[in-house]
């Protein structure tokens, strides 16, 4: 392991992807929890609690995209390709997202469209999010730098799992927000739905995590020969703390738990999975090294980042600070 | 052969629509998150409850189109990856530190802001939301300086050299981002935005003003916007000329199709209008004025101007589109100088307020400014083909090992997607749009009110002066 400046890249696009999963994974997740809310009024709550920061949320999509074309160019140029179909799927279904916060109220007799835009929209950037990261772990062909494989090889019964895993993880995400965002029925339907998609997510996670190290004989060495073997102790031990905190957290009504535990869940799966690609960026066969760009263009957007990242994580945490609390009906004034 | 050509043209044709599709918005929202800012500003510093009134209405207004400017914009983002793989891993190492710049100090900024700006005016107070509502601003004039520059080293590329896997590399990055090109392009595009808002804006003052020519939201809009027209207008003539002269300096194919000359001469004409024929190499029915097109481009009667015909077959722009797109736009900048001194000569005269058919007039041109912005665009995009970085790569070279059928399916799924949504957007901006803009208070109406058949507040609130035969 060098500690150069691919190496530092590479941490800090890890990091807003992972910042893209934790932050819009709960907007996603309260767009597909939309269709099995009990009223208009409670799916008003449930939009207004995440109107005012979801485009901040998803803007490390982009930063995670702009940044990987900026810095890791030959992993940009073959992966997009690779995952074409669910890529543009997850664009067409964002769009469909995002504007039904503004469309939303702004409709009369239109406004069931939206409402189903919204949730339709949420649920396919989701299934297409866990489909693109199941063929990006299963592995993608690569030669002469450019994508050699077919237009379906993203599509097996792995991606199908992982998009299924990403829907019900992220609307346990999205459960776990309303429990500690909202108050009254609304609070009470979301929790009944944060238990449900909370175990589902758990058995989920478990059979990935079984099947994971035999896709790739680089990803089983990873897990099951030392000094990699301590991991197969350790991430285990870290997402049953998760497991304990949110259980606990929800007997006990102690609403910001419950999220802070599913979101701890997600980093720990994180982990485990920059475990297994690490050094690669494309498995499996280009490393990080091998992806980079020139450190000419490595060091001058660093310098920026450097700066900037912690500006804007002041920024949008004075964000998410104004919009603290519950949300009460009425709070949005569209 | 056939299967990478239809590739590449339905690639071509995807990129086209997608963003003709998203320039619509920035183009938009740039401008209008600017008079936000002032009319915010003009409402903490006089006081007047009329600004606060206008600004919410304009910041629904904005928040729909501010939405599709987004969900556009990702697309773009992905595209060059998804259909261009080639050309973004050669361009990477050069282009990608600069969008990366655009989403670290622009698109965080303005998404940060945005909803304290929309939902917290109440939580914040006064103050912090001008600041957040300046940030919104800010960040949008941050953004089009990075994506003009990405855009600029294209078309003019400066300061890279190439290495061993075929990457264009970095080696002076002041030259890379103030490439030639570059400033040119910035002061034309954000002009164009501003001028594209004040246009919408008048269209939107003029259209209450024939319901109701007292209605005092509707006067302090279209007064604002037609200062633009009258101010901005004609300084974005001098500004697309001086683009223009650069743009003969190092893209002189582009001019060549822009002007219609295919033969190289001295002492060119200016062609007014006429049939270019690409394939035949000539214009057909010229209407021209002798000698003029020398005195343009080369400030002498006699200059020597060079024709598509002395480029190599392959290396000529499709005069056949570009030539038409100039003169579109062309002949909207023209209509938006004659608005602004219109409106400049009935102010003087004392009836801004009352010409109806000046307000008739910048109805029409509400839309105009989409319509130059976009036929800029096709004029320097189609302009400068073959090329995606100019002289070095060709399109057809950039493209990702791409299956038609793929680029295909996709095509049509964002055509459908972008009507249907975009399609519902406009009409909910419109019906906003066709909302008074409800200021009650009217101000200066003149001696009537003041003689005071109701005086104070109620008069305000329930009672408009022309109703009591008061007169401005």
């Amino acid at each position: 392991m060098s500690f150069d400046l691919a190496f530092i890249w590479a941490g800090l696009i890890a990091i807003a992807v992972l910042a893209y999963v934790v932050l819009d994974g709960f907007d996603l997740g309260v767009g597909m929890l939309f269709p099995f809310l009990g009223s208009d009024e409670e799916r008003d709550l449930a939009m207004n609690s995440v109107a005012p920061v979801w485009d901040g949320n998803e803007t490390w999509l982009v930063l995670g995209g702009g940044g990987l074309f900026a810095v890791f160019p030959l992993a940009y140029a073959t992966i997009l390709p690779a995952l074409y179909a669910p890529l543009i799927a997850m664009l067409l279904g964002l769009i469909f997202r995002g504007v039904s916060f503004e469309f939303r109220p702004r409709a009369d007799r239109s406004r069931f469209l939206w409402d189903l835009g919204f949730a339709g929209g949420s649920l396919v950037a989701a299934f297409a999010q866990g489909l693109a990261l199941g063929a990006l772990v299963q592995g993608i062909d690569v030669v002469d730098r450019a994508y050699a494989g077919g237009w379906f090889d993203w599509l097996t019964p792995f991606s199908l799992l992982t998009g299924l895993a990403m829907v019900i993880g992220y609307t346990l995400l999205g459960s776990t927000w309303l429990v500690m965002k909202t108050d009254g029925a609304l609070r009470d339907r979301a929790e009944r739905w944060a238990w449900r998609t909370g175990a589902v997510t758990l058995v989920l996670i478990g059979i990935i995590s079984l099947v994971t190290p035999f896709l790739n004989p680089v990803y089983l060495h990873r897990w099951f020969s030392w000094p990699g073997s301590i991991f197969s102790f350790v991430v285990p031990a870290l997402l049953l703390f998760c497991v304990w905190l949110f259980w606990r957290g929800m007997r006990e009504r102690r609403d910001a738990h419950p999220f802070i535990a599913a979101q701890a869940m997600f980093v720990v799966c994180y982990i485990g999975i920059l475990i297994s690609f690490y050094p690669y960026m494309v498995p499996p066969s280009i490393t990080l090294w091998q992806a980079a760009g020139p450190d000419e263009s490595l060091g001058f957007l660093l310098v920026g980042a450097l700066v900037l990242i912690p500006m804007i994580l002041c920024y949008t945490a004075y964000a998410y600070w104004v919009f603290r609390g519950k949300v009460r009906p009425g709070d949005g004034y569209h | 052969m056939s299967a990478a050509a239809t590739a590449i043209d339905l690639a071509r044709f995807q990129f086209a629509f997608t963003v003709s599709a998203h320039i619509t918005f920035p183009a938009f929202s740039i401008g209008l998150a600017s008079y936000l800012a002032v009319l915010e500003g003009l409402w903490l510093w006089k006081r007047d409850d009329a600004y606060l009134k206008l600004f919410k209405y304009w910041k629904t207004i904005f928040a729909v189109v501010f939405g599709m400017g987004v969900v556009s914009g990702l697309v773009m983002s992905y595209q060059f990856g998804t259909n261009w793989s080639v050309f973004a891993d050669k361009t990477g190492p050069v282009l990608g530190p600069l969008m990366g710049y655009e989403v670290l100090t622009a698109f965080f900024l303005e998404a940060g802001f945005l909803g304290v700006m929309l939902f917290g005016l109440e939580r914040v107070g006064p103050r912090l939301h001008f600041l957040a509502t300046a940030m919104v601003a800010i960040g949008t004039l941050i953004s089009a300086f990075w994506i003009l520059a990405v855009n600029s080293w294209m078309q003019t590329p400066t300061g890279y050299g190439v290495n061993t896997d075929g990457q264009f590399i970095p080696l002076d990055w002041w030259a890379v981002i103030f490439n030639p090109s570059f400033p040119y392009r910035l002061v034309h595009m954000v002009l164009a935005a501003y001028l594209t808002t004040a246009f919408v804006v008048g269209a939107v003052g003029a259209w209450h003003l024939l319901r109701d020519r007292y209605d005092s939201g509707a006067r302090i809009m279209f007064s604002m916007a037609m200062w633009m027209a009258l101010i901005v207008a004609p300084i974005q003539i001098v500004a697309g000329d001086m683009h223009g002269l650069n743009t003969l300096e190092h893209q002189p194919a582009k001019i060549a199709a822009m002007e219609g000359h295919y033969e190289t001469r001295d002492g060119a004409p200016l062609i007014l209008f006429g049939m270019p024929d690409d394939e035949a190499g000539k214009m057909r029915y010229a209407l021209e004025i002798p000698k003029l097109g020398s005195m343009i481009l080369t400030h002498d009667w006699n200059g020597r101007v060079r024709g598509l015909l002395s480029f190599p077959q392959d290396e000529r722009p499709r005069a056949e589109i570009v030539f038409w797109s100039f003169r579109i736009m062309l002949a909207v900048g023209m209509a938006m100088v004659a608005i602004g001194l219109w409106s400049g000569l009935a102010r003087l005269r004392g009836r801004l307020y009352d010409s109806s058919w000046l307000h008739r007039a910048a109805l029409v041109m509400g839309p105009s400014g989409f319509l130059a912005v976009l036929a800029g665009w096709i004029t320097t995009e189609v302009g400068r083909q073959p090329w995606t970085v100019y002289g070095l790569l060709h399109t057809a070279d950039s493209i990702s090992p791409i299956d038609g059928a793929a680029v295909g399916a996709s095509l049509m799924a964002f055509i459908m997607v972008y009507f249907t949504v975009f399609g519902a957007g406009t009409f909910y901006v419109l019906r906003l749009m066709n909302q008074p803009p409800g200021v009650e208070v009217v101000e200066n109406t003149g001696p009537t009110r003041s003689a005071g058949i109701m005086p104070g507040p109620s008069m305000e609130l329930h009672d408009r002066p022309h109703e009591y035969g008061g007169r401005p």
